[in-house]
């Protein structure tokens, strides 16, 4: 026998469901009058430093079709890559949002600023990025991603190299559709399948 | 280029992942074509995930802990079920207790019907019970929220499958990748052995953990009865040696 360690072990998930909207955003789930707003309901605030830009996409499942059910929520630094609570960052950026596929397309839209460059552990830097956690009815556990920017210089980014097969690379890189405007499908299984992340 | 300097608290430990349900269950199958077929890439966590959004108290009402009110707003006006206190502690996996972080619950009504457009069960709304609250943890990591017992309610997945009665549950803790969402079960419902959701859960001991016990110290005589639920979230490796000096 040895000394028994101490340590806890975290709490297993449990799927979100088909009504995780009522918990989050009720609002939009047409549970109105319990809080003033959906929490999260904005990434910024008007006069926040940086580029505006729209991230619109959807969630494909294993079949092809466009989940409508599926949640999100987003967590990124400011323009110059502070994240809020850390000394300077951009008080206009909130940094966290959440939003939801349409209940009848599947489609979603991000309104943020594009954020900056990030420090690393190591003394590097990350390439500007969007961490998205996405739950639903049939994922077990929370999905972890990132959306990077095709317009950005992604060659040094640490997580981006540690991909093995570097066609996945650019299931995780936004493509820019015109000026301030970015396109991010997601999809959880086939050819296509998103690297998702255990961080 | 970033001109910031790398705030080092540590790094998340990484996932036991056999902690967690498998993400592939035939038996629940929605999870099926939503399950990623690819190995998840690892790493050791980075700013992303180390920091995460923080709330305030200033953004809660005084009845958003309270779903026999929060609806209604009118003391005269309570839901309808059966009266009881949800409370516990979120810590970490260092034992140490998660304070001021949010914690938000969802459940159906005491017939098992949600309040959500997508819910068409025969049970009938409760014109006093919206069915969402939130709070956040004291200084010790302790919640409590007052509601009503949800329902169970049968579910479209095999030929008659049933949810036991349950609470959802979400916490943030203070970095994003300690992000949770959870249920609560209630002990002694005979429908936890038969729920295919609750059983991607593969680990018995790990299951137990989702079942809230009878908690009669926290009962309120002739008012509520009490069900503990404590929440662990991800900790932070912290050692002396994390943090490399200059010149070593
Ligand atoms: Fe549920």
């Amino acid at each position: 026998m040895v000394q028994k360690l101490d340590t806890l072990v975290e709490t297993p998930s449990q799927t979100a469901g088909p009504y995780v909207h009522i918990g989050c955003i009720p609002s939009f789930a047409g549970l109105e009058g319990v809080y003033p707003e959906d929490l999260g309901l904005r990434a910024i605030e008007d006069g926040a430093e940086g580029e505006v830009i729209t991230i619109t996409g959807s969630i494909y499942d294993g079949t092809g079709w466009a989940m409508r059910d599926a949640m999100f929520e987003s967590w990124q630094a400011d323009a110059s890559g502070r994240f809020a609570g850390q000394q300077g960052a951009d008080p206009k950026v909130n940094g966290f949002c959440r939003f939801a596929a349409d209940k009848d397309t599947g489609e979603f839209t991000l309104t943020t600023v594009k954020p900056g460059a990030t420090p690393t552990r190591a003394g590097g830097q990350q390439a500007p990025h969007i961490a998205l956690w996405i739950v639903a009815r049939g994922i077990n556990i929370g999905l972890q991603t990132r959306i990077y920017f095709e317009d950005e210089d992604n060659s040094a980014d640490p997580l981006l190299a540690r991909i093995e097969q570097r066609n996945r690379v650019e299931t995780l890189v936004a493509k820019k559709t015109g000026e301030g405007q970015y396109r991010f499908d997601i999809y959880l299984q086939g050819a296509q399948e998103t690297v998702f992340l255990d961080l | 280029m970033s001109d910031q300097a790398y705030i080092d608290q540590g790094p998340l430990i990484p996932r036991n992942r056999a902690a967690h349900p498998v993400p592939y269950d035939p038996d629940y199958k929605t999870s099926v074509p939503r399950s990623p077929n690819q190995p998840l890439l690892s790493m050791e966590s980075t700013l992303s995930e180390e920091t995460g959004p923080r709330f305030g108290h200033s953004m809660l009402g005084p009845l958003d802990n309270n779903l026999i009110l929060n609806y209604s707003k009118d003391a005269a006006k309570p839901a309808v079920g059966e009266r009881i206190l949800m409370h516990g502690r979120v810590l970490d996996e260092m034992g140490r207790p998660v304070p001021h972080t949010l914690v938000e619950i969802w459940q159906a009504n005491a017939g098992g019907r949600y309040r959500h457009v997508k819910d068409g069960y025969l049970a009938p709304l409760d014109p006093n019970f919206g069915g969402c609250g939130r709070t956040l943890t004291d200084e010790n990591g302790c919640y409590e929220f007052l509601t009503i017992r949800p329902g169970a309610y049968p579910w479209p997945n095999r030929g008659n499958d049933w949810r036991p009665m349950h609470i959802h549950i979400s916490v943030f803790g203070h970095s994003f990748g300690q992000r949770l969402i959870t249920q609560m079960y209630f002990e002694g419902d005979p429908l936890i052995e038969r729920c295919p959701i609750a059983a991607t859960v593969k680990s018995r001991s790990q299951l137990d953990r989702l079942v809230a016990p009878l908690d009669m110290a926290k009962a309120r005589p002739l008012d509520f009865l009490a069900y503990k639920f404590d929440i662990v979230l991800r900790g932070r490796r912290q050692t002396m040696f994390e943090n490399r000096m200059e010149g070593l």
